[in-house]
């Protein structure tokens, strides 16, 4: 089936989720920049110094992220996700890692969840943003469910984890492991790679080819080991709910020593001056079902 | 006079003495077109270091939580940071003469994790303050007194991110932040009606002080501000100007 949105949405579960663990753990906090706060109203009567307003100031959130973990907690930081990853990028990149500390970076819009807001609201380079500093782990649960895993899972680590939340669902939740590839089916001809909220499509595009599909819900650290395992023929199929060829190089390098096929599906490099709904843009992008299908079975087809 | 002895070991490292810094620092070479840059915070890192903060290598060394924490924004030239860790006891002497090169734990900008006692790594300008309003937001929730004090540039204030955080430490009323401004008037555009008026204006106490007079310095530094933060703006006027 096309995947749609459920009213069990994975920001709805986040700030839930996120509330219950700030009433378990002291080192927890949640910053936001105006965006998100809706969900913690509860949880700040709470927790009023561990849930920090600090009004539109991106770059200063992630700063204050950092001095947060340099004084010992686990910050959570949490906004859309072009004004959480993009717009203070160096802070992203100089203010956690560098500074050897961890955060847990919680986006919510996707690529072009608002797809109505215009290009200023869209963001699918954030994961290839992100893959080019070291260290971080990234989540793209596909389901409130894996979206509640991961986000449990993140909190309890130290490190770097950025856990990018999506309007668009897959129907029922898989039983994942964090940092681990699913395997869905299994087939010969190829493996395909579904990231997050393209399984379901991506499950009705290839129903009908001798394919092994994998989801992933972990990206990075890129779980090669799996895709090893799994590996029937030495074509692989990406399919990505980001900029098209985002993991690419990590499958490129997990079969360095073998000659292999690879099809990038994803987010098109493009001004893609519309408005709409997400699943026009979609279609825009070649990430409907029926493009998808075209697209893989003509890659198999080669 | 009596010359002291260049020491590596903490002990004997706290017998040097202001006194002792300039030949310190010139242990260091490779970075001369920051020396301005780094005469200019001498004296305000030597009473940090020497009269105001609660910091030595025994807190760091096992980290001590109620420690005072100490932010150099202005990564450049670290030639007096540098100097005076190692003065302190924090770094061995015999560290500084490795400066900038490749295996050497201090770099023309400094790295945290390389340096015992550095409690942010720097060098791109318009970090170190919003970083000291997340650490000074987390030691209040954690119920702790230590004091935060970051030290910026005149001209790193002209990063937009530094005022990001000046306004929210004065809406918040972060008592517990010190922010000290090292004016050595190396802003492009100046800073017309004077630094201090920037940081008044979003509810900063303030005191401007001559940046080589160590008992005014201590004064300011250690001014018990009750529901604001605090800003000294250290003045530097060079021989001459």
């Amino acid at each position: 089936m096309t995947a749609t949105a459920t009213d069990d949405t994975m920001r709805d579960r986040f700030a839930d989720v996120t509330s219950k663990l700030l009433d378990e753990d002291p080192r927890l906090a949640v910053v936001m920049a105006d965006i998100g706060g809706a969900g913690f109203v509860e949880a700040k009567r709470r927790h009023p110094d561990r849930i920090m307003s600090i009004g539109i100031r991106e770059q200063l959130m992630i700063s204050v992220v950092s001095g947060l973990a340099l004084s010992g907690m686990r910050p959570i930081a949490h906004s859309y996700t072009p004004f959480l990853i993009e717009r203070p990028f160096e802070q992203v990149k100089l203010d956690l890692a560098h500074q050897g500390v961890g955060a847990v970076l919680v986006s919510v819009g996707a690529s072009y969840d608002a797809s109505d807001s215009g290009r200023t609201h869209q963001a699918p380079e954030d994961v290839a943003l992100l893959s080019s500093l070291p260290d971080w782990t990234i989540h793209v649960p596909g389901h409130p469910d894996e979206a509640e895993l991961l986000l449990r899972d993140a909190v309890a680590a130290d490190g770097n984890v950025y856990l990018r939340l999506a309007a668009q669902s897959n129907a029922a939740p898989m039983p994942i492991e964090p940092g681990r590839f699913h395997v869905v089916r299994r087939g010969s001809q190829a493996t395909v790679i579904a990231v997050g909220p393209m399984l379901d499509r991506t499950l009705e595009a290839t129903s009908d080819l001798d394919v092994t599909v994998l989801y992933a819900t972990t990206v990075r650290p890129f779980d090669a080991d799996t895709l090893h395992a799994q590996l029937s023929a030495p074509v692989v199929a990406l399919v990505e709910p980001y900029l098209q060829g985002t993991s690419a190089m990590w499958v490129s390098e997990a079969f360095r020593d073998m000659p292999h096929r690879l099809l990038s599906i994803g987010v098109r490099r493009m001004e893609n001056r519309h408005y709409g709904t997400p699943e026009q843009h979609d279609e825009a992008h070649c990430l409907d079902v029926a493009s998808l299908r075209h697209r893989i079975g003509q890659f198999l087809e080669a | 006079m009596t010359e002291t002895t260049i020491a590596n070991s903490p002990d004997s490292a706290t017998a040097l003495g202001y006194q002792d810094l300039p030949r310190l620092i010139a242990l260091m070479t490779g970075d001369e077109k920051h020396s301005t840059s780094a005469d200019s915070t001498l004296d305000v890192l030597w009473v940090l270091y020497d009269r105001v903060l609660n910091v030595t290598p025994t807190t760091v060394d096992d980290p001590d939580p109620d420690r005072d924490r100490f932010l150099l924004s202005k990564g450049h030239g670290p030639m007096s940071y540098y100097a005076i860790l190692a003065a302190k006891g924090f770094i061995p002497v015999e560290t500084l003469v490795t400066f900038g090169a490749y295996d050497s734990p201090l770099g023309h900008h400094p790295d945290r994790m390389l340096i015992p006692g550095v409690e942010i790594s720097s060098g791109s300008l318009g970090h170190g303050l919003p970083i000291s309003v997340g650490v000074a937001l987390g030691l209040r929730a954690q119920r702790r007194r230590s004091r935060v004090v970051v030290l910026v540039g005149d001209a790193e204030l002209d990063e937009g991110s530094n005022h990001e955080a000046i306004v929210l430490a004065g809406r918040l009323g972060l008592d517990r932040l010190t922010t000290v401004v090292v004016d050595n008037r190396s802003a492009t555009h100046g800073w017309p009606g004077g630094i201090a008026g920037r940081f008044e204006i979003e509810g900063w106490a303030s005191a401007t002080v001559d940046g080589r007079d160590h008992e005014a310095l201590v004064a300011a530094l250690t001014a018990e501000r009750i529901g604001q933060p605090n800003v000294v703006v250290a003045a530097i006027v060079e021989e001459g100007a």
